[in-house]
Formats: C-alpha cells, sequence, structure tokens
C-alpha cells in the first residue's frame, strides 16, 4: 500500500465472510474430536494442530497481517513461535515422565 | 491506514528506513503488546497443559449440555464479533463514521454476550462447589488452572469491550482516526485468537462423556 492509496482497505466482505465459515467449521471439528475416544498425547497434539490454523487464520486476514508488509510480519511473529516452541520441547517430555512417576 | 498525520512519515518508505514497517506507531505498538501478551497467555495455558497430561486423575467435569454447548456458542459469539469488527475497520477506512459506529456496537454486544454466558457458566461451577481454590474431584489444581485462565481471558474480553465503546464514542464524534478503530480491532482480534486456544485445551479436553 502507498501512501495515495491508504484508504483502500484490502480485502473484501467476501473474503472475511469465508474466513469467518472456516473458522466455524474448524470449531465444529474440534468439538467432534472432543466426542470421539482418542488417546489423551493424540487429542492434545490434533486440537492444538487445528487451533494454531485458527490463529494463523485470525493472524492472516481479520488482523491484517498478510496485507502488511513481510517485514512486520517477520520481526513479530517467527522468534515468538520458536520462545513457545521452546517452552513446548522442554515442558512435554517432563509431564509425560511425571505420569509415569506417579502412584496411581 | 494513513490520516495526514502519519502520511508524512510513510512518504519516506524508500528513502532511508523512515517507516520500515509502513504502520503507524499506535499499530505497531499494539502489535507488540500483543506478541507480549500472546507470550503471556502461552505461559499460563502450557502450565495449565502440563497439570493436565501429568495428573492421570484430571477431572472432566464438562458435560455436553450446558458447558460445551455454551463455549461453542460462545465461540461463535467471539468469531462473529471479529468479523463485525473486520467490517467496522472496512468502513473506518472509507469514513463512514455512522456505520463504524453501528459494526462496533455489534462487535461489543457480542464481547458482552460472551462475558455473560462465561459468567452464568462460573456461577454454574461455584454452585458444584467448583472454586479456584477448592473442588470435589480432588485435584484443587483444575480450579487454579480453569479459572485463572478463563478469568484472564474474560478479562481481556472486558477491557476489549471499554475500548471498543471509548472508541466507538470518539470516533462518532470525529475525535478519533480510522487508524484508532484499526489498532482496536487487532487488539480485539486477539482476544478472539487467545479463546480459539482456551476453548479447546480447557472444554473439550475435559469433557464428561
Amino acid at each position: 500500500m502507498s501512501a495515495h492509496e491508504t484508504d483502500a482497505y484490502a480485502g473484501t466482505s467476501r473474503l472475511y465472510l469465508w474466513v469467518w465459515g472456516w473458522l466455524l467449521a474448524l470449531t465444529a471439528i474440534e468439538v467432534y474430536l472432543a466426542y470421539i475416544h482418542l488417546a489423551l498425547t493424540l487429542m492434545l497434539t490434533l486440537l492444538l494442530g487445528l487451533s494454531v490454523v485458527k490463529a494463523a487464520l485470525i493472524i492472516a486476514y481479520f488482523m491484517h497481517l498478510r496485507f502488511e508488509r513481510l517485514s512486520l510480519f517477520l520481526t513479530l511473529w517467527p522468534i515468538t513461535i520458536l520462545c513457545i516452541a521452546l517452552i513446548l520441547l522442554f515442558f512435554f517430555p517432563d509431564s509425560a515422565r511425571l505420569r509415569e512417576l506417579r502412584p496411581y | 491506514m494513513a490520516d495526514g498525520h502519519t502520511e508524512a512519515v510513510l512518504e519516506g518508505r524508500w528513502s532511508g528506513g523512515v517507516a520500515p514497517y509502513a504502520t503507524g506507531s499506535k499499530k505497531l505498538g499494539m502489535w507488540l503488546f500483543i506478541i507480549s501478551d500472546s507470550l503471556t497467555f502461552s505461559a499460563l495455558l502450557l502450565a495449565y497443559s502440563y497439570l493436565r497430561l501429568a495428573t492421570p486423575n484430571w477431572p472432566t467435569p464438562f458435560p455436553f449440555n450446558p458447558a460445551v454447548v455454551y463455549a461453542t456458542i460462545m465461540t461463535f459469539f467471539l468469531l462473529s464479533s471479529s468479523l463485525t469488527m473486520v467490517m467496522a475497520v472496512a468502513n473506518a477506512h472509507q469514513g463512514n463514521h455512522r456505520k463504524t459506529v453501528y459494526w462496533l456496537l455489534a462487535t461489543m454486544a457480542g464481547g458482552i454476550g460472551f462475558v455473560v454466558l462465561h459468567m452464568r457458566e462460573w456461577f454454574h461451577l461455584f454452585h458444584e462447589g467448583v472454586y479456584p481454590w477448592t473442588n470435589p474431584y480432588g485435584v484443587p489444581l483444575f480450579g487454579g488452572t480453569f479459572f485463572g485462565l478463563t478469568g484472564m481471558h474474560m478479562l481481556h474480553v472486558t477491557i476489549g469491550v471499554l475500548y471498543l465503546g471509548i472508541i466507538a464514542f470518539g470516533f462518532g464524534k470525529k475525535k478519533f482516526s480510522s487508524e484508532d478503530v484499526e489498532v482496536s480491532g487487532l487488539y480485539w482480534h486477539f482476544v478472539d485468537l487467545v479463546w480459539m486456544f482456551i476453548f479447546p485445551l480447557v472444554y473439550l479436553m475435559s469433557v464428561r462423556f
């Protein structure tokens, strides 16, 4: 967007309706997944995966980041995702280990 | 985006990195806040997920009706309020002040609906003896993580409704720019985004079959 075309906000109502529809559909799939008996870790992985897709849709379209400069995205998200992934990597093997240690 | 005052800054986009992101400073500031807030929520969600996986007798107290039905309707409210927020921002950029205020009011209604349903859900749990410090299931941490996470999120939604109210009032009076509406939209979508993680991790991982 150059300074002279700034009032044309990118994206059409049709596009946003599509994104909204997809977000609702993914939510329905998540509710369905909760009611078929799945192993805890598998369910957590599937639900987290779907949530990441939904978050990406919201960030890209609703929060308009897809239509911003790439440099804004590159500054904000890769390092944040790396931080969260590092915590995940250190935490989860340990929580599974604790589960085995508990005398239940 | 550019309402005169940011336009001067943006003109330098090729001339030495005056505005490397081609956004106003308010928008960049809100994005930085969102990054820091997303780490706050990540910490809460990860702490909860850690305990959830590590505790074999973690309670699964949410029946389909009302808890999961309520939470699904709340998800619908938030997602739809994000859609109305996008419409508000688009109208703000086109300079339709009246329409923008209507869409902002619709967004606030979605947020209020969310909070009302969530409070009903909370009181339902209080009624069953589930409090942040104790519950009948024998895993006190359940209440701590549940009320901590959902309470933090509900606080964000409540602040968001007030924020949008101020923006709607100011934009209606032509005191705020379309950039201000867009920045409040970023905050609102982020609150929606966080719920996309809380809903499956807190509710769907603990349904009662």
